[in-house]
């Protein structure tokens, strides 16, 4: 894993102590509300329904134990004893006082972490693949660009104030974890046939009132010359984007107002004046690359006794195996996915005794490497199959085992109207309810993959439009009514969901839901998930299901 | 005179401002002004030949580039922020320095505030017409506040990488 150096260090010290600056004055009425408004919400911190709320960093999702930890304690100490993982891999507190922001903000720059540009108009905390360093799909390892990014963001000058919020994802595998093509910017790490290491860029892709899929503007651009051609894209984006609405204001916008022919002009055009003078120097990519090298990793064979008995001896250990754990590319490794969708829990929440034991455990069985996913999951991206069952135990016994990876229980979904003041609609009951109707993990399993996703409002914080099951929460004269999608997906086969049909009140959500899943196993083909048998049907057997029972 | 704070000899300091804002239905005032980019481009040439010192502001929504063949003519840049939210002044002022090579003033005027100190010298402006009454102490502070920089930039400090390549 990376590790700050003095210098890194001493940037966060000194951004704490200007935000600490900020607030007495705040505090002392030497600025208004308004003016510390967009201080605050430059460091992350909101104010919500009921109290402020702070989102801390965690750069590309990755997280040592002592990290952890101190999230848990902080929890414990200035919060309700819990935090809120999020789409963004980012961590909420979400019942903090304002004069203690300060205190929180040094503590975390204690263990290298802190609130830096997690909100506000501009380059946001970086998306990456949960997997990275573990999975044999890929073909280099995307924490080293995507800490390049970090530091080259981290409060730049020309673009920390752009026209909105601006938000990256970096992937190396052909499989995607990151959300890629629904990101301003994914990149996407791909090898020349003469072995070349370079990018596929793809820009202007979203969620929102307006998603997108974003095209791709490169196919290849090589590796070295990363940051000119960011400089170009941001550039142009920084000047042309539009300023004079907010809602049109994103980069996906520009894009598919330009067309991606002439946008993808505008930024060569531009890239050809910035020239290589404007890239990171390959020696710092080196440096950080060696940051990254793998660990040593044990020399085992592919095949764990200690393993193969647990399962044999424990169906509930065999269940959780089969649905969280996922191939690692060393012989007797596994990677370990955490759900932190327990049935009638709030999707991505911990409690800070369960980030203590996810802490305790990444540190004894997982090389101090922990991994949150946008999926509001964690990892342990490291875990050998002979501790597989050690982990389990101690998961289960915190209430973490829940064996439901991907599966229809393992629910997506924005805090909604219980904390967030921009959202119409609840979506952690409507998460919490469908994962009650659907607790039975045999039929769950029976099922197979289906991702559902609920956004409390339109700005789709929980995923809605590329779930397989979308969830959008509505306000209809004073009542919550959710409009249902299907066929979104977020991964490397990236589709905007399509409208159902009418939305239906909350109370008819999860018979609805009930149906699409009885239409699916009733229409699929051997070996299809939902969303290719969606692909094949098409809307309208699911339609007519759906509204007929509701007639 | 209103207020300036530039930096001389890499200090904030109070400054005399001998230019005079004119809008563009204003009569001439005698003396150095700053002007529209529109009125440079009919009256600049007159002026300078009257011996004046000539400043051209250009607005967010203004591309620098139409500027660029005369910089050589022009004494003052001022870049506008009619809000400190909008950011396209950053990229105005970058490409002043960085592509068009100018060495005169480039000067942040409207909603100018010292938060925006780090962002506004790193971007290359070196004067300041502060909207929220700060002094050249404050401005000092706030823009020196941070010892590291992360991204080569138009004011051409030292970044990371580089300070760490020469450890």
């Amino acid at each position: 894993m990376y590790q700050y150096d003095t210098l890194d260090k001493e940037f966060l010290a000194d951004r704490a102590a200007e935000f600490k600056e900020q607030v007495q004055r705040r505090l002392a009425g030497e600025i208004t509300e308004d003016q510390f408004k967009a201080l605050r919400l430059r460091n992350g911190l909101y104010l919500q329904l009921h109290a402020y709320m702070l989102r801390v960093a965690i750069p590309y999702g990755s997280l040592n134990a002592v990290q952890l930890r101190k999230l848990a304690d902080i929890g414990r100490r200035y919060d309700k004893g819990y935090g809120h993982f999020t789409t963004r891999t980012n961590l909420q507190f979400h019942w903090i006082k304002l004069r203690e922001t300060p205190a929180i903000l040094e503590e975390l720059a204690t263990v290298d972490l802190h609130a830096i540009q997690t909100s506000g108009n501009c380059i946001r905390n970086v998306t990456s693949d949960p997997y990275a360093g573990a999975t044999a799909e890929e073909i280099d390892d995307p924490r080293v660009w995507s800490e390049a990014i970090r530091q080259w963001s981290m409060l730049h000058p020309e673009f920390s104030h752009l026209p909105r919020k601006f938000k990256f994802a970096v992937t190396a595998s052909p499989k995607d974890r990151t959300a890629a093509r629904v990101h301003d910017i994914g990149l996407v790490v791909r090898r020349a046939r003469d072995g070349t290491m370079g990018f596929e860029v793809i820009v202007g892709g979203g969620m929102g009132r307006t998603p997108y899929v974003g095209p791709t503007i490169r196919e290849f651009l090589p590796a070295n010359r990363l940051f000119s051609y960011l400089d170009a894209v941001l550039r142009v984006y920084n000047r042309h984007g539009r300023r004079d609405n907010s809602y049109k204001a994103r980069i996906k916008i520009l894009v598919a107002a330009l067309g991606a022919d002439e946008f993808r002009r505008q930024v060569e055009e531009e890239w050809e004046k910035v020239g290589p003078g404007a890239d990171m120097p390959d020696t710092e990519i080196a440096r950080i690359r060696a940051a990254f090298a793998p660990k040593a990793f044990d020399t085992l064979v592919n095949r764990s006794e200690a393993f193969e008995t647990a399962k044999a001896a424990d169906p509930a250990f065999a269940r959780f195996a089969r649905n969280n754990l996922k191939p690692h590319k060393r012989p007797g490794y596994t990677i370990v996915e955490i759900s932190l969708k327990g049935i009638g829990d709030t999707p991505g929440d911990a409690t800070s005794d369960q980030m203590d034991v996810v802490a305790d455990l990444g540190e004894r069985y997982g090389q101090n490497d922990i991994r949150v996913t946008h999926e509001q999951n964690l990892v342990l991206p490291h875990v050998k199959l002979d501790d597989a069952p050690a982990v389990f135990a101690a998961l289960a016994a915190a209430g973490l085992a829940t064996p439901n990876i991907n599966l229809i229980t393992d629910i997506i979904a924005c805090p909604g109207l219980d904390y967030c003041a921009l959202a119409n609609a609840r979506a952690i009951p409507i998460a919490q309810d469908i994962a009650h109707r659907f607790a039975d993990q045999d039929r769950a399993e029976l099922v197979g993959e289906l991702k559902i996703k609920i956004s409390g409002c339109i700005n789709a914080c929980g995923h809605h439009h590329v779930g397989h099951i979308g969830i959008l929460g509505v306000d209809k004269k004073g009542e919550e009514f959710y409009q249902l999608t299907l066929g979104g997906s977020g991964a490397e086969d990236a589709e905007v969901g399509k409208m159902l049909g009418p939305a239906l009140p909350a109370d008819r959500v999860t018979d609805a839901i009930d149906t699409i899943v009885e239409v699916y196993l009733r229409e699929r083909a051997e070996g299809e998930r939902f969303l290719d048998t969606f692909r094949r049907t098409g809307v309208a057997p699911f339609k007519e299901a759906v509204y007929a029972e509701a007639h | 005179m209103p207020k300036l704070i530039r930096i001389e000899g890499g200090q904030f300091v109070s400054a005399d401002d001998p230019f005079t804002h004119v809008a563009d239905d204003e009569g001439l005032p005698p003396g150095d002004v700053i002007i529209s980019l529109t009125r440079f481009s009919s009256e600049g040439d007159t002026l300078i030949s009257q011996g004046r010192a000539v400043g051209v502001r250009i607005e967010p929504d203004e591309e620098v580039e139409a500027l660029a063949y005369d910089l050589p003519k022009v004494a003052v840049v001022a870049v506008a922020f009619p809000k400190y939210r909008d950011g396209r002044g950053f990229s105005t002022a970058h490409l002043l320095r960085a592509r068009f090579g100018f060495k005169g003033e480039v000067r942040a005027v409207g909603e100018v505030l010292r938060e925006e100190a780090n962002f506004l010298t790193r971007c290359g402006c070196d004067s300041f017409e502060p909207a929220d009454g700060s002094s050249p102490a404050q401005w000092a502070h706030a823009a020196n506040r941070h010892r590291h920089v992360y991204q080569r930039a138009a004011d051409g400090r030292t970044p990371a990488f580089t300070e760490r390549a020469e450890s």
